[in-house]
């Protein structure tokens, strides 16, 4: 452990500095080093999958870029609630139905051109047509008009959606299909940035080089290597960074940013390697970072297969009670995940505890005597599938362990190669029995997590489940006076999944990280994204 | 190639190519063979890395077949809340504990003993394919020559051509259900190449042979000559390198499970057992060095036996 | 010379296109959709699906398909990935120095050290030398690469701290030192043992014997006489090795964070970016040709009996 001793060893030597400073006459900060407000922190990131374009960007590498470079109107604060952006206000008519936004006045891009209105109605626009390619650009389908530009088939009828409208500079409309509630929450994600009128005239340059109206305006891009953003001086958010910029290296393996973090090479990683969940927390010290992330972990059942067509409802409560959810969470997890208690994750809108009560609580007995009362499991026998390009394998294998030993019902888990051949199996409904499944929040509000994926016929309800009742109590939540009320709507429909089961929910995720010596100190957000611009970098 | 697995390169073995004895040949079917193999067979009942290598092979053959032999613990089933992770205790022979446990609870010991046959089988499998396969098509290669070898010869280059280690991830990516004839036939399917070339080069050395001309004008048919003159004596360079590829065939099993194209999770095998105790390599590395232990002195085992058959076989080496 | 040469340029021709045909066919059997990839988790919108399938000809018929990347390659054209639509000539332009660097430095260290025991061990067989070396060789073949990879990785770099333990920046030598020995190792052994089996072999050759009658010294018989016939086995397997080294990488770079060949392939495989991974496999078939036909040529010069017509 010669590694961990020259840690120490470091430690001692920087004692000796600091005090050597303190005679030098500062004394800031109890003495933990100055703050350089121009130092740039560096992140572990990986290649971002496409040009840094808002509304063609879903995946995590792009995404923490582009929120440097770009700041849209709303974001959210750690209970789930909207903050005021780049917008002054966002006000629903009665019906949830017209939705006025107004910018603060004053912003600009990167390239000195005002942000208006304007910026943001024609970058929809141009997204929202098929010919652009932007993959996000389904986030647009609630406007009215969107069908016009965006066909399920063939190319577009019209170039703007007539949902859209600019009322003044400063001012525009979004009209929508059917009102809903907590339309806002939408608008914090990226496809409903602002981009600058140059950048649709030549999207390619821009995606390359991108102009936005975020705090960090872009520097050079290294395909592969590293992504470089300074601090913008113009900004007029709130979030003004307390550093000089962020560089965000690409990395191809996890191990190999973490083996970086720990010799400072780099600032911070996005999660710690499935291989040091038990070294993270000696490793990192008061530097380890566990923060809560609204991630669900769950596995579904494909409700197709002749196994769960016809099943009652009680096997399947008896499958879920099977699971020592604790346990795993100690040993397999060491710790890092904390056992689930309904469908909807922590740190959003509408969470509530133990929605699904006794169901989601280990009890070998009841399980045992809930399956046999429920005629038990047609086949004896369940598998679980999961994409092995992911560290599932150790969890899946501990469930099905778990249920085998509590229930004597076979299970074993079916490794699909990676993630591309899970989702097509997923996809063309060909699970065999049960699967994996993960849901990070799109917007932070319970409705995200039912709706969106249990709602009879939704693009993401893969296991075909279907539960009238559940559908009519969201649907009464979308018509809701207000997010409140609509929250708490969805809240019913999440105890109502107790009767219907459509997957064992398991842990929620949490955020593990760890920060290095050059930096103060370094926080995430439930979205799992570290807040990078309030890092403050010490003095080299 | 280099990550995956090494084939033993294609010349080595033909410096083992024993020139038969002609008279033999001639006097019997398989004469020249007989006294080849009974020279070698002497030799090799002498030299200790034959008798070490045979007994290992042996023993891993049987805790294949039988692995209710040698433990009565279920290698799926673990216990958590007790044996997570727990060390090995070395002096506990035999028993559940003795090489510790796995990040599962589940005793090494039994996996390590369950394990054994689908490596074993993928290695045996794979071998048994390739050298019928390649042999088949290097033989006819060899010996018919002119247009056949032409055309066999380039198909073997276009399969010699793709990265091995590249194929396989392709190969076995298109499989959901990987088991050991998936496995097994996707490295048949990518390593065929090998042995057809070195079966080849050794049937064109025989081919002239002046038995086998002499074969051949007493009117002898070509599946005659083919197989009673040809095969037996253009054989030997075969079995050594195949015996030598087995092993290297069960490590690329498992340097397929780090890939995660291995056998499924339900599956026991060394392979998968190595690369899942890779995350555990720091705090605890016995959930590694069992089943790797196991696989390399089962891999030594078999090259060991190949040198040793090559050097009995070659004269020039003894 | 010039014929032989001309000949089997030409009988490259159908190999070529047997690989990448067979390769490209491979990769458009597997399974998921490349474009609905692109949207991970979520629900992926048809229209655009179309779209980008329309832009990257994945419409096609897939005879079609192959026809126009054959177009395009003879034109300098490997095509656009899916996932960015960048040009994938530029991908492959930026992994291959890389992996051509680092596989430079494992064949290196392959022929130096490879030789240099297998010749100690031939000369001097049956002593413990030659045991130690025959028992390193048959150990290294026998443990899977990835346990070597990670080992050295957690005992040089992380304990020891002798180097870093991931390469930070793929174009520095001494980062590439460590994945370089690794990815070394399993071609070092083989190597030795093609040295020393073939030494052991020409050591009873005529004229070696005639050699030492004629009294020349040792040192001259092993470097003038023993080697140079010995080597050949030798050099058509470092010559095959060359194109391996290059295009399997995969694990060695994964381990240490080599933005390679390797990486490249295996990011193409889990994103099927077929046109990548056909791309690299052309690359790799050329080179391996080519290697392949110059190991012929060096027969010519470490044997002169071979002479090509």
């Amino acid at each position: 452990m010669r590694g961990a001793k020259s840690a120490k060893w470091v430690a001692i030597a920087g004692v000796v500095a600091l005090t050597a400073t303190a005679c030098g006459g500062g004394d800031d900060d109890k003495g933990s080093g100055k703050v350089d407000p121009k130092g740039i922190v560096s992140y572990a990131n990986g290649e971002p999958q496409n040009l840094l374009q808002p509304s063609n960007t879903m995946e995590a590498y792009g995404s923490v870029v582009i929120d440097a470079l770009f700041t849209g109107l709303v974001h959210y604060d750690k209970q789930g609630n909207i903050t005021y952006e780049n917008a002054e206000s966002v006000t629903p008519d009665k019906a949830n139905k017209v939705w006025t936004v107004k910018l603060k006045k004053g912003w600009k891009f990167h390239d000195n051109t005002p942000v208006t209105a304007k910026s943001y109605v024609d970058a929809w626009n141009w997204a929202a047509d098929p010919a652009n390619g932007q993959q996000n650009s389904a986030w647009y389908r609630d406007i009215v008009g969107y069908d016009d530009v965006h066909p399920a088939k063939g190319k577009a009828k019209k170039k703007a959606m007539s949902g859209l409208k600019v009322v003044d500079e400063n001012t525009f409309t979004i009209t929508l299909k059917n009102g809903i509630p907590y339309y806002q929450y939408k608008l914090v994600y990226k496809p409903f940035f602002p981009l600058p009128a140059a950048a649709l005239k030549d999207p390619k340059k821009y995606g390359e080089a991108p102009v936005g109206n975020g705090p960090y305006k872009f520097s050079k891009w290294d395909r592969k290597k590293l992504i470089s953003v300074r601090t913008w001086p113009g900004y007029k958010g709130e979030d003004k960074p307390k550093n000089g910029g962020i560089d965000f290296k690409a990395y191809t393996k996890d191990t190999a940013a973490y083996a970086d973090l720990k010799s400072d090479n780099v600032d911070t990683m996005p999660i710690v390697p499935n291989s040091e969940l038990a070294n993270f927390k000696n490793d990192f010290g008061d530097r380890a970072i566990v923060s809560d992330y609204s991630a669900l972990n769950t596995v579904n059942f494909a409700f197709y297969t002749p196994q769960w067509k016809k099943t009652d409802i009680k096997v399947l409560q008896g499958l879920s009670m099977a699971i020592d959810r604790d346990t795993i969470a100690k040993t397999v997890f060491y710790g890092t995940r904390e056992s689930a208690t309904g469908w909807v994750a922590k740190g959003v809108k509408g969470y509530q505890d133990d929605a699904c009560g006794k169901f989601c609580k280990f009890d070998p007995k009841a399980a045992k005597a809930s399956i046999k009362a429920g005629g038990g499991v047609p086949g004896n026998k369940i598998q679980i599938q999961y994409n092995a390009d992911q560290p599932h394998k150790d969890w899946v294998v501990a469930v099905c362990n778990s249920i085998t030993k509590a229930t004597g019902v076979k299970c074993t888990g079916d490794a699909v190669t990676d993630f591309a051949a899970d989702t097509e199996i997923r996809d063309q409904k060909k699970v065999k029995s049960m699967y994996r499944s993960g849901w990070v929040l799109d917007y932070p509000f319970n409705g995200n997590f039912l709706a969106d994926l249990y709602g009879t016929g939704v693009d993401g309800n893969k296991g075909g489940f279907s539960d009238p009742k559940f559908d009519k109590l969201t649907a009464e939540a979308d018509k809701a006076k207000t997010i409140d009320e609509s929250a708490e709507l969805y809240q019913k429909a999440e105890k109502e999944l107790v009767n219907s089961f459509p997957g064992i929910p398991l842990w929620y995720n949490k955020t593990l990280s760890a920060y290095s010596n050059n930096v103060k100190k370094i926080e995430f957000d439930q979205a799992g994204d570290p807040v990078l611009s309030d890092v403050e970098v010490f003095e080299k | 190639m280099p990550d995956l697995m090494k084939t033993p390169p294609a010349d080595e073995p033909e410096v083992a190519l024993a020139p038969p004895s002609g008279k033999a040949a001639e006097a019997g079917e398989v004469g020249g063979a007989r006294s080849l193999w009974g020279d070698a067979w002497r030799d090799l009942r002498r030299r200790p890395l034959f008798v070490v290598s045979g007994l290992l092979i042996l023993l891993v053959l049987l805790v294949s077949a039988f692995p209710g032999l040698f433990t009565s613990t279920d290698p799926g089933s673990g216990d958590l809340t007790k044996n997570f992770l727990g060390s090995p205790n070395l002096t506990h022979f035999f028993q559940d504990d003795w090489f510790g446990y796995d990040r599962q609870g589940r005793s090494i010991y039994a996996r390590v003993v369950f394990g054994a046959r689908n490596s074993v089988m993928v290695g045996l499998g794979v071998t048994l394919l390739v050298t019928f396969f390649g042999g088949l098509v290097g033989m006819l290669a060899g010996y018919f020559g002119g247009f056949w070898d032409s055309l066999l010869s380039r198909i073997t280059d276009v399969f010699f051509g793709i990265p091995f280690l590249l194929g396989a991830m392709v190969v076995l990516n298109a499989f959901t259900d990987r088991d050991v004839w998936v496995i097994t036939g996707a490295l048949a399917f990518l390593g065929w190449t090998q042995i057809a070339r070195v079966m080849r080069g050794a049937v064109i050395t025989t081919k002239h042979a002046d038995y086998v001309m002499a074969a051949k004008a007493l009117g002898a048919g070509t599946k005659r000559i083919l197989f009673r003159h040809v095969l037996p004596n253009a054989v030997a360079p075969v079995i050594v390198v195949a015996t030598i590829a087995l092993g290297t065939y069960i490590v690329a099993e498992s340097t397929l499970s780090y890939l995660g194209l291995g056998f499924g999770s339900d599956a026991v095998s060394w392979g998968a057992d190595i690369s899942d105790a890779t995350q555990d390599i720091r705090n605890n590395p016995h959930t590694l060095i069992f089943p790797a232990g196991m696989l390399s002195i089962t891999v030594l085992a078999f090259i060991m036996l190949g040198d040793a058959v090559r050097e009995a076989l070659d004269p020039k080496l003894r | 010379m010039g014929r032989y040469v001309a000949r089997r340029l030409l009988q490259m021709i159908p190999v070529f296109i047997g690989t990448t045909l067979l390769i490209f066919l491979m990769v458009n059997a597997l399974p998921g959709d490349p474009v609905k990839a692109l949207w991970g988790d979520k629900p992926p919108d048809p229209a655009q699906v179309a779209q980008i399938k329309h832009d990257r000809g994945l419409d096609l018929p897939l005879w079609e398909q192959y026809l126009h990347y054959m177009k395009g390659l003879f034109q300098g054209d490997f095509g656009n990935t899916i996932a960015g639509n960048r040009p994938i000539l530029d991908e492959i332009t930026q992994a291959f120095p890389v992996s051509m660097r680092l596989a430079a430095m494992a064949w290196t260290f392959e022929l130096v050290v490879g030789i240099t025991l297998g010749v100690i061990a031939g000369v001097r067989r049956g002593r413990i030398i030659d045991t130690t070396v025959t028992f390193f060789t048959l150990l290294v073949i026998s443990v899977p690469i990835f346990v070597f990879g990670l080992g050295f990785q957690l005992i040089f770099g992380n304990e020891l701290g002798w180097v870093k333990p991931t390469v930070q920046d793929s174009e520095n030598f001494q980062q590439l030192m460590l994945p370089a020995l690794v990815l070394g190792l399993v071609g070092l052994a083989y190597v030795a043992r093609l040295t020393r089996t073939s030494i052991k072999e020409n050591r009873s050759a005529d004229y070696i014997r005639t050699a030492v009658a004629k009294g020349l010294p040792r040192r001259r018989i092993i470097s003038r006489h023993l080697l140079r016939n010995s080597l050949i086995p030798v050099v058509t397997y470092l010559g095959t090795d060359i194109g391996a080294l290059m295009g399997g990488a995969v694990i060695t770079e994964g381990i240490f964070n080599v933005t390679g060949v390797g990486n490249l392939l295996y990011t193409g495989i889990a994103r099927r970016e077929g046109a990548i991974i056909v791309g690299i496999v052309t690359v790799l078939v050329i080179v391996y040709l080519l290697a392949s036909l110059l190991v012929d040529l060096l027969y010519a010069v470490l044997d002169p009996r071979i002479r090509y017509a």
